[in-house]
């Protein structure tokens, strides 16, 4: 390349650079700018034309401002004018100001294209790489547009010199990575690949970036290019290091291009041809027994370099997977690197270990590190390293080694940076459960974990214990004494007081024959930590003192007095004062037959798969321990739930259920449609049932108002209002996500010859095809009842949400019980009219079994709600309700007589409708059915 | 209750930090530097809210002052506090500058430690800071027991501005009226805004403890006056009073009594001290009158012509005159012709700057001006600012007038004849813009 003579130093320039720099202020700064900026303008303004070199230095000057953070709109056209300049410095600057000043202004594109296409077709190298160069930096899409045919042209073309193919290479894989639609290899592939035999060795390390990218958007196209690379590699691994000149680094010939070929190979499986596997094979164990060799220099640089090569081969062995003798190699390798001086080699070695671990030809042998792994925790200087170390603790974590292994990390917690100690914790409490053969020693170590690291201990965490404890008989007497042990310290986490009040209140018993832990010894330590304690966990002692109360008679006076006082019974959070309430008058006014059903020990939880392994997945992302932990879980399978179903795969999808609800077992991992719908772009279809919705129909015949329907994303509200015959619904559809539903429509329709009984007109009030998420949009629909009927309208609605159509369709509650006008008659009236609707078919009669609770006022407002006139004082049989209404439709009017005769001691009803037509009588006999 | 007080200099390094609360941490002088001093965009308000802390800040040439605090202060409290800080600064040590700053950093720390305790502003006066903080330091004058009590029950008496026992021979009273107007005006000569701030200043040399009462055309008390028929000067009154929408006065001066009788009577301190400020908004003089006529001809070149005029007495005397014409930012090439003064054009302000040095009342003065243009990409239109003008008249554009400034002081005898006084009033120019 051209030196820049000292001639053409620009004095100008660095008298400007100097002077702004020498500013006290920036407003002093923005004088000497706005100066220069004029003296520019009226230079370039000036009639006579200035020459290069003073174009080149003005250039240069606006150049610094615009570098310096101020506008700069003119002095485009005199740049583009040097870049047809014949010096290099005039070209040189041009192509600067153009790379970083360049805006989307259409002519001036054009005539800077111009010009890089005559630079590119010029025979000039230098030229020619000055124009790949401003293509990279530019790299927007015109330029791509451009040039991305040209490009390939000059990287296979014979006669280009070496430093244009490697620019030319570089410039096609920065075209690539922004417009990859826009580049299209086709025919130059096999052309491309080839370079990889180029004589340059600069050119190879240029090429294999463009082939790294390119292979990973299509692996196939670019196969070819494995047994290449691996020819390439063993060529260098097995050169002598005076071989390549220039490329040898420190002793170490071509370090750059050898990592970039050990990444391009990892983009590949290993090579089924055996001579190029046999040879790949070759080259790793050479890289790994150079790795043994005493170093040919002391300088940092040398060994960096061989490093940085070993590194690459154990990360490709550890992608292939294959060979277990490397493995164990590379395993013992990275052993020696773990007491290396160098801070940075040590992590690398924890942190390729880490991976090695999961593989099963390795497993063994990162084993035998263990003690210096467990050294490297403690005496680590740097928080990172030590994290690492932990993590790669546990990875080796197997049934032969947990119990050294969370010993460790248990003692190491106690030390720990508070920034790991959460997840710390995690995983020792997920390696205890998983190799947990003794379950004492689950909860020995559990309630340690609490003890030393309580803060870090999340719900999760001690959910877990309980459920254990309370699914496995034989570790719940076990479980009661140490708890008990463990509350007698002085001062002990409120986690730990969470965990004991529940175990105490469960299983107390099973420790209360001995007089050191009596039934009163056990609430009195219990009852002494309950003032340090928060709320919830003094409503979960609370709970626990009134299973107290079953399971120990003789403390009821003294639990009683305690829910008595004025601290339980008044106290301000309203959570702990019903309970004490409650509590109190359950334990004074039930029989013990009745506590002790009441305050029976909880049952066993299902069984499912640990919410804290999922906390933890949710923590880490899909990291590397990640992906271990999935192949752990699948080998270890359901150790610890006696052999239990154990979702590996679906707790990573499912979200992690609720803290609260976990405990409760009431939701359980596997049904995924039940996710949450905060997560916007989840494409879960919530109405995969396609029929129609009807529960929330019968709800609605004794009620106008109320919800109809509601899941995770949508709910419709009803009301409506009834006279003579007609009607008017308003429906009311919330949006329960934050995300928009897009095109939602609604359709009301009759089906079959409803259409001719039933006519409805809707009016859209607002209704766009739109909803914002969190809001409610209105519909009004007026209905008319021509004539009675029994079938109800459909709605159905569509729209979109996360994409997904969502389609629902739902009986709109419009039954023909809504049209009736109460009529009151006296008794005597009544049975007249009951005499006259005599004949057979104008009676309907049901008895049925009562679904709810036979109450006289519920059935009152149920009856009330239908519609009709509850009449008193008519039927002999007080218990009985009998009814009196005309139903109002357009053709004609039906009168209707109703009589319910409850039968408390067999829990039936019978039911009688009487009505002057013979359908209506039916339908409100089958509607009613329902309802009590 | 200000938390902090922190002056940086224009690089954002901290020269003085004085905390006054646990409140405030170190990070929040940091916190100021990188959101305000160094922030990517100029930060126009003055009070900056950065995480719960807030920021008050003035800048004294190139240096910051900035009060912090955490809790609801009063922020026009401490805008005046920073005020009065710069001028207690002034007042010690002059022009407030980097080296200044350095050079005496220990009587700031001192000063700070009196004038705010516990982030309450306390006794402010120069004069009387000025006697028991001293430059000299403990070798200058060591103070008696004598003196040390008698600063003592002057700084906690009720009069803490004034120590008793002063004596002049010659007792002499200077009273300044000093003005800025400020106007913004359209190119057709439509006034958008306009106001002045005005100050009146004292420098009394005056013996004893003398009680003043100073008297002006305000229009309350004028009005009053005319209606009780008991008026001093007949004839004058009425005719010539001015609104004053607010003012606010130092401290020596009865609240009370200005209140009851909106009379101004005072015991002054010994020395110069800012008497009252006010501001009036109605029936301003406006010295001078810009006409502007730009005209674009094509894109390459701009046509102005400005004409001033003078609008006050032909006897009177403008002083310092200079007009700012803004130029657009693709200027290249700048002729001028002026009748009157000098112009030149200053590519480093973007502007034509046109100075006069002297200029009679009711004349008109003109300048033309040629400007070429560079054709540049952008379609950005000049966005024109306003014409701006400094000078400098010598009477008030308010029209306040000084009616009597009198003197009573019952234990000495000299009487309000024997007091010699000066009054002098000045106009400034403020912000003077207008639209073209």
């Amino acid at each position: 390349m051209p030196a820049v003579s000292k001639g053409d130093g620009m004095r100008g320039l660095a008298v400007f650079i100097s002077d702004i720099r020498n500013c006290k202020s920036k407003e002093a700064e923005i004088k000497r700018i706005n100066k220069e900026l004029a003296n520019i303008r009226s230079k370039f303004k000036g009639d006579k034309a200035l020459d290069g070199y003073s174009k080149k230095k003005y250039v240069c000057k606006l150049l610094f401002i615009f570098l310096l953070g101020h506008d700069i709109d003119f002095g485009h056209m005199e740049a583009v004018n040097l870049l047809s300049s014949n010096k290099y410095t005039e070209k040189q600057i041009g192509y600067l100001f153009i790379s970083v000043l360049v805006n989307s202004n259409s002519e001036l594109i054009r005539l800077i294209n111009n010009a890089i296409k005559n630079d590119l077709s010029s025979r000039n190298p230098t030229f020619m790489c000055l124009a790949l160069h401003c293509i990279a930096n530019v790299g927007s899409r015109e330029m791509a547009e451009a040039f991305a045919g040209e490009i390939p042209r000059i990287l296979v073309a014979g006669d280009t010199m070496d430093s244009v193919k490697q620019s030319a290479a570089l410039c096609l894989l920065r075209l690539y990575k922004t417009s990859p639609d826009l580049v299209l290899m086709g025919e130059w592939t096999s052309r491309v690949v080839h370079l990889l035999n180029d004589q340059h060795m600069g050119v190879v390390t240029a090429a294999i970036s463009l082939i790294t990218c390119l292979s990973q958007k299509n692996p196939d196209e670019f196969k070819t290019c494995v047994s290449l690379a691996v020819s390439r590699l063993s060529r260098i691994v097995s050169s002598a290091s005076t071989d390549l000149q220039d490329y040898t680094y420190y002793f170490v010939p071509a370090p750059w291009l050898s990592c970039k070929l050990l990444r391009l190979l990892q983009c590949y499986p290993p090579p089924e041809d055996g001579a190029v596997k046999g040879r790949l094979v070759e080259c790793l164990e050479t890289i790994l027994n150079k790795a043994q060799e005493p170093p040919k220099s002391k300088k940092v640089q040398h060994s960096n370099a061989k490093n940085a090569i070993l590194f690459e081969a154990i990360s490709l062995i550890i992608h292939y997977d294959s060979e277990p003798n490397l493995l164990v190699r590379a395993c013992n390798q990275l052993g020696q690197f773990l007491q290396h001086r160098e801070t940075n080699l040590r992590y690398l070695a924890l942190e390729s270990m880490c991976t090695l671990a999961s593989s099963e030809f390795s497993h063994e042998a990162v084993k035998t590190h263990i003690e210096t792994v467990i050294n490297a925790l403690k005496t680590e200087r740097d928080v990172s390293v030590r994290q690492r170390a932990a993590d790669l603790l546990y990875a080796m974590c197997d049934r032969s080694n947990a119990k050294q292994i969370v010993a460790e990390m248990l003692s190491y917690l106690e030390t720990a940076d508070y920034s790991i100690r959460e997840e710390m914790v995690l995983k020792v409490a997920i390696l205890a459960e998983k190799y947990a053969v003794d379950y004492s020693w689950y909860v020995d170590t559990i309630l340690n974990l609490i003890r030393i690291a309580g803060d870090y201990v999340s719900e999760e965490v001690w959910y877990r214990v309980i459920q254990i404890v309370i699914n496995r008989d034989d570790v719940q007497g076990y479980a009661a004494k140490t708890v008990f042990e463990a509350l007698q310290a002085p001062a002990c986490h409120e986690n730990m007081v969470k965990v004991g009040g529940y175990i105490l209140g469960e299983f107390g018993n099973l420790i209360a024959g001995d007089p050191r832990s009596s039934p009163l010894v056990q609430f009195n330590l219990l009852h002494s930590k309950f003032h340090l304690c928060s709320v919830p966990t003094r409503a979960l002692l609370l709970s626990a003192y009134i299973k107290f109360i079953n399971l120990f008679p003789e403390t009821k006076s003294t639990i009683q007095e305690v829910l008595r006082s004025d601290s339980q019974i008044r106290n301000s959070d309203v959570e702990l004062q019903q309970r004490a309430v409650e509590y109190l008058k359950l334990s004074s006014i039930a029989s013990t037959d009745v506590l002790a059903t009441v305050l029976e020990e909880m049952p066993p939880f299902p069984e499912r798969e640990s919410s804290i392994l999922a906390k933890l997945k949710k923590k880490k992302g899909p990291g590397a321990v990640s992906v271990n932990e999935l192949e752990e879980g699948k080998r270890e399978g359901g150790e610890l739930n006696g052999g239990g179903e154990r979702g590996g795969d679906s707790s990573a999808i499912a979200s992690t259920p609720s803290p609260s609800a976990d405990l409760l077992g009431l939701r359980a991992g596997p049904p995924v449609t039940a996710a949450a719908p905060s997560a916007g772009s989840l494409l879960v279809d919530v109405f995969s049932e396609a029929g129609v919705n009807d529960d929330g129909f019968l709800r609605f015949v004794c009620k106008n108002n109320g919800v109809l329907f509601e899941n995770q994303l949508l709910q419709i509200g009803i009301k409506s209002e009834y006279r003579q015959n007609l009607g008017r619904m308003y429906l009311f559809y919330g949006n329960k996500t934050s995300v928009q539903f897009v095109t939602f429509t609604t359709t009301v329709t009759c089906p079959g010859e409803l259409q001719s009984h039933i006519l409805h007109i809707h009016t859209w009030n607002s209704l766009e095809p739109l909803i914002e998420g969190g809001a409610q949009v209105q519909q009004v629909i007026n209905i008319e009842c021509l004539t009675d009927f029994s079938d109800a309208p459909l709605l159905n609605i569509k729209f979109r949400y996360g994409g997904a159509l969502q389609n629902l369709t739902l009986k709109l509650p419009v039954t023909i019980n809504k049209f009736f006008q109460p009529t009151e008659m006296a008794s005597h009236d009544f049975f007249q009219r009951w005499k006259q609707l005599s004949l057979p078919q104008q009676e309907a009669q049901k008895i049925f079994k009562a679904n709810h609770a036979m109450d006289t006022e519920v059935l009152k407002a149920k009856l009330l709600g239908l519609g009709m006139a509850l009449l008193e004082n008519v039927d002999p049989n007080p218990e009985n309700f009998v009814c009196a209404g005309v139903i109002q439709t357009k053709a004609q009017q039906v009168g209707s007589l109703l009589r319910l005769e409850p039968n408390a001691q067999a829990q039936m009803y019978r039911l009688t409708v009487r009505s002057s037509k013979d359908t209506v009588s039916k339908r409100l006999c089958e509607l009613l059915a329902e309802q009590f | 209750m200000i938390g902090g007080l922190f002056i940086y200099n224009h690089k954002g390094e901290v020269l003085i930090s004085r905390v006054y609360r646990d409140d405030i941490g170190r990070n929040a002088v940091d916190a100021f530097r990188v959101n305000v001093i160094h922030a990517r965009q100029q930060v126009r308000s003055p009070v900056t809210n950065i995480a719960r802390t807030s920021f008050f800040h003035v800048k004294r040439s190139n240096i910051w002052l900035a009060a912090v605090t955490k809790q609801n202060v009063n922020a026009a409290m401490v805008f005046e506090f920073l005020y009065k800080m710069c001028d207690v600064m002034t007042a010690y040590f002059g022009k407030i500058s980097e080296e200044n700053i350095k050079n005496n950093f220990v009587l700031i720390y001192e000063l700070l430690d009196e004038i705010l305790d516990f982030g309450y502003p306390q006794n402010s006066e120069t004069g009387a800071l000025k006697t028991f903080i001293t430059q000299q330091g403990i070798k200058g004058q060591p103070q008696t027991k004598e003196e040390q009590s008698q600063i003592t029950s002057q700084v906690t008496g009720q009069i803490g501005w004034r120590r008793e026992g002063i004596k002049y021979r010659r007792n002499e009273l200077f009273l300044d009226v000093l003005e800025s107007v400020n106007l913004l005006m359209s190119p057709q000569g439509q006034v958008l805004s306009a106001h002045v701030s005005g100050r009146v200043v004292m420098k009394s040399y005056l013996s004893g403890m003398p009680e003043c009462k100073f008297g002006m055309n305000d229009k309350i008390v004028i009005d009053k006056q005319g209606k009780g028929g008991t008026t001093d000067e007949p004839g004058k009154s009425g005719k010539q009073s001015i609104a004053i929408d607010d003012c606010t006065f130092h401290q020596c001066v009865r609240l009370s009594k200005f209140d009851s009788e909106r009379s101004i009577s005072f015991i002054p301190p010994d020395g110069e001290y800012e008497l009252m400020r006010y501001r009036t908004t109605k029936d301003i003089i406006l010295p001078f009158r810009v006409i502007p006529l730009v005209r674009e001809v094509g894109r390459t070149k701009l046509e102005v012509k400005v004409v001033i005029k003078s609008n006050f007495k032909p006897s009177l005397l403008a002083q310092k005159i200079e007009v700012r014409i803004p130029t657009p930012l693709n200027t290249s090439g700048v002729q001028v012709i002026c009748m009157k003064g000098k112009a030149k054009y200053k590519a480093s302000e973007n502007a034509i700057v046109w100075k006069i040095k002297r200029m009679a009342g009711m004349k008109e003065s003109q300048i033309s001006a040629e400007i070429e243009l560079l054709p540049t990409n952008d379609k950005k239109k000049w966005a024109r600012p306003p014409i701006s003008m400094n000078f400098e008249v010598p009477f008030a554009p308010s029209g306040l007038k000084v009616r009597y400034l009198k003197v009573f002081e019952s234990k000495l005898n000299y009487s309000d004849h024997d007091v010699i006084k000066w009054v002098r009033y000045i106009g400034r120019s403020g912000i003077y813009e207008t639209r073209c």
